[in-house]
């Protein structure tokens, strides 16, 4: 056990989040090991954030346990803000600001030792590309560099671990992608990052995700594993033309297990390599263009697949 | 602990100081309502547009006339021929009051008779209207006191005392009933609670509005810590604020200040405590800078105004609102104010309103504390 805590950077254990009659987190357990980045998928209202406070110490849990860098999120509230880093998804330093003043509040506010902080500001501006821009004001900045910002005084007093809030929300594809060298960056150096998302493109990075739907943990592994898991069938994308025709005449065609429209593309989840040939004769049938491949399921499949299956269950729990 | 508090404070400093509507607002609401309030809210009846019908035109009545046209509080502006005209005057706004002396003033005074005299008021302004009826009472008593007076004495009944009981009022603190003297003091009570109560309410709900509060939410900050550093440079403004209307009161308004201004700077201290707290808990409770600003307007200025006693006498409101006048701190300072700047009083004379201010601004600034906590 000892030796588990000493290797994770979080630990959680049945933990619930009550409010009034509302479940917002129902008993969910997972740890994420130092080092890694974890991705926390989810559509808005899952549970999500209400998680991430829990562990930021800044809500309390109506019960459970857990810890984060080593601290327990009942009894360790203010040692876990103090170990932590977070970043959001709306950018939150001070506009009115100039770049080193916010750093240096930060620098303050986390506690970094006087004598460690003109080194710890020039990491943070180097990292950051700002190092020419010291004087400037921060609501001057480009979205990009103050996501950047932001990132670099999430990190300024070396925290163990590093919450990032749907950190690339309305930032260009460019610099997502140079954000994510910063993640990797980052935990080359042992910080553990803890990241909330609901781009599939950004869950991609992560090592190991935990989708989260209802209050409830629905699944966890790394992208690949959750892939394989996902399917004991095999994905078709069809063109189809025209496609709302194509959407009833599936309807009544077994073969088809589940259909979901992927911008101009259907994607069917069949069981046999043969009910392929089945399907397209039927939407010809009907008058219906076909043109179809055998796709590999990307992760939003899954994540459809995931949502579809729990909502069922709950579906087949209440009938 | 005192590193964050100074870090809060230091950074709301740049942001006070980057503002520049901000800045309009700790100086030009203050010089704004005193100019408002000192010059234009004149509470002083003086220089009524008089029209006088004298239908009797003899020296008596222009004696009496006189009496009326000598002193500071009418002004003959017209003197009309007929009842009509001098109707008109008075409907046109020419003149505020009128005064109809009939045709045999002068006969009956003289034989011995009562005589009379019309005043007629524009009741529409009735402040006004009830100030004018007293004046023109007190010349008509006066004159008709003369009157009996020579007539006894002509007679030989009295020689030398003239009156048997001689009313002497005398006006302590305003022997000149000025209103600047009454108000101006007060305007600090005034200025102090609107500009505080909006700066700080403005204060943790822009913070919110703009995401920055999220940040804070996770540091190590504490609420005490955030509290305080937010409220010192609003403190230290708002007292640069009370220096600046003391000195405007006694070199613009001349407003005597009788006792010490360090007293006033003191009192300004615990008041503040109470508006400030009170605009921390609306910050912490609103949504928005635009509803904390009119919550804070609701709760904090118009008490101030009204239920204060900075205009309206306490004492003749309902008992029920007397009672509510009581919880405003407002009402406290202001009388503080009147205390120190005209009775010169020291701290004997105000330290149960001292000490009401300071418990009830603890009060607040706690509960504000205890429920600031709870909403991160």
């Amino acid at each position: 056990m000892t030796s588990n805590v000493d290797k994770m950077a979080v630990i959680v254990r049945d933990l619930v989040k009550q409010f009034d009659s509302f479940m917002a987190v129902n008993h969910i357990s997972f740890s994420v090991p130092k080092g890694e980045i974890f991705g926390f998928l989810g559509p808005n209202g899952a549970g999500k954030s209400t998680t991430i406070r829990m562990l930021c110490g800044i809500l309390l849990p109506t019960s459970g346990s857990g810890t984060v860098a080593g601290y327990d999120i009942l009894t360790q509230p203010e040692q876990i803000k103090a170990h932590i880093g977070y970043m959001s998804q709306k950018f939150s330093l001070y506009e009115d600001l100039t770049v080193e003043e916010n750093i240096d509040f930060y620098a303050g506010i986390y506690g970094v030792p006087p004598g460690q902080l003109e080194e710890r500001k020039n990491w943070t501006l180097e990292m950051a590309g700002l190092s020419g821009r010291r004087g400037s004001l921060t609501s001057e900045l480009s979205t990009g560099l103050k996501q950047r910002l932001a990132f670099g005084t999430a990190l300024i007093h070396q925290p163990d671990v590093l919450f990032l809030d749907e950190p690339t929300a309305g930032v260009d594809p460019i610099s997502r992608r140079e954000f994510w060298e910063l993640i990797y960056d980052t935990t080359a150096r042992g910080v553990t990052v803890f990241v909330t998302t609901h781009f599939m493109e950004d869950a991609e990075h992560c090592d190991r995700l935990g989708m989260i739907y209802g209050g409830k943990l629905i699944a966890l592994g790394s992208p690949a594993e959750l892939k394989a898991a996902f399917h004991a069938g095999i994905l078709l994308e069809i063109c189809a033309q025209p496609m709302m025709r194509a959407l009833e005449v599936l309807e009544g065609v077994p073969e088809a297990r589940d259909v979901t429209i992927f911008g101009q593309m259907l994607h069917v989840l069949i069981e046999r390599e043969m009910d392929a040939e089945r399907i397209c004769r039927a939407l010809e049938e009907a008058q219906v263009s076909c043109r179809y491949s055998v796709i590999s399921p990307s992760l939003e499949d899954v994540f459809i697949g995931l949502i579809e299956e729990a909502d069922r269950q709950t579906a087949e729990g209440q009938g | 602990m005192l590193l964050r508090t100074w870090l809060i404070f230091w950074k709301e400093f740049i942001q006070i100081k980057r503002d520049p509507r901000l800045i309009g607002v700790v100086i030009g609401l203050p010089l704004v309502t005193l100019i408002l309030y000192g010059y234009a809210f004149n509470l002083d009846v003086k220089h009524l547009p008089l029209a006088v019908y004298d239908q009797d035109r003899s020296p008596t009545s222009r004696n009496l006339i006189n009496a009326f046209s000598r002193n500071e509080y009418f002004d003959v502006v017209d003197y009309p021929l007929s009842y009509q005209a001098i109707t008109h005057d008075i409907d046109s706004g020419k003149a505020l009051v009128g005064l109809v002396i009939p045709v045999n003033f002068a006969k009956d005074l003289a034989v011995g008779r009562t005589a009379q005299v019309l005043i007629i008021l524009d009741g529409s302004d009735s402040t006004t209207a009830t100030s004018a009826l007293n004046y023109a009472n007190s010349i008509v008593v006066q004159y008709s006191a003369g009157i009996t007076l020579a007539a006894l004495q002509r007679q030989g009944v009295i020689a030398g005392r003239a009156v048997p009981v001689d009313n002497r009022a005398r006006f302590w603190y305003n022997p000149e009933l000025k209103s600047s003297y009454f108000l101006v003091p007060g305007l600090i009570a005034l200025i102090l609670s609107s500009l505080s109560s909006l700066l700080t309410s403005v204060t943790v709900a822009r913070e919110r509005e703009r995401g920055t509060i999220e940040l804070l939410d996770v540091s190590p900050v504490m609420p005490v810590e955030l509290i305080i550093g937010k409220l010192v440079p609003y403190v230290l403004i708002a007292l640069g604020d009370v220096v600046l209307i003391m000195i405007a009161a006694v070199l613009l308004f001349h407003v005597p200040l009788r006792g010490d201004p360090l007293l006033v700077i003191l009192s300004a201290l615990v008041f503040l405590l109470c508006v400030l707290g009170l605009g921390i808990f609306i910050s912490v409770n609103a949504k928005t800078q635009q509803l904390a600003q009119t919550i804070a307007s609701l709760t904090t200025q118009l008490p101030s105004v009204f239920l204060s006693g900075f205009v309206f006498p306490i004492s003749s409101m309902p008992l029920v609102v007397q009672w509510f006048t009581a919880i405003v701190p407002a009402t406290h300072f202001i009388a503080i104010l009147r205390t120190i700047f005209l009775k010169g009083g020291g701290f004997s004379l105000i330290w149960a309103q001292f000490l009401i201010l300071l418990v009830m601004g603890l009060a607040i600034i706690t509960f504000s504390a205890r429920r600031f906590k709870k909403k991160l």
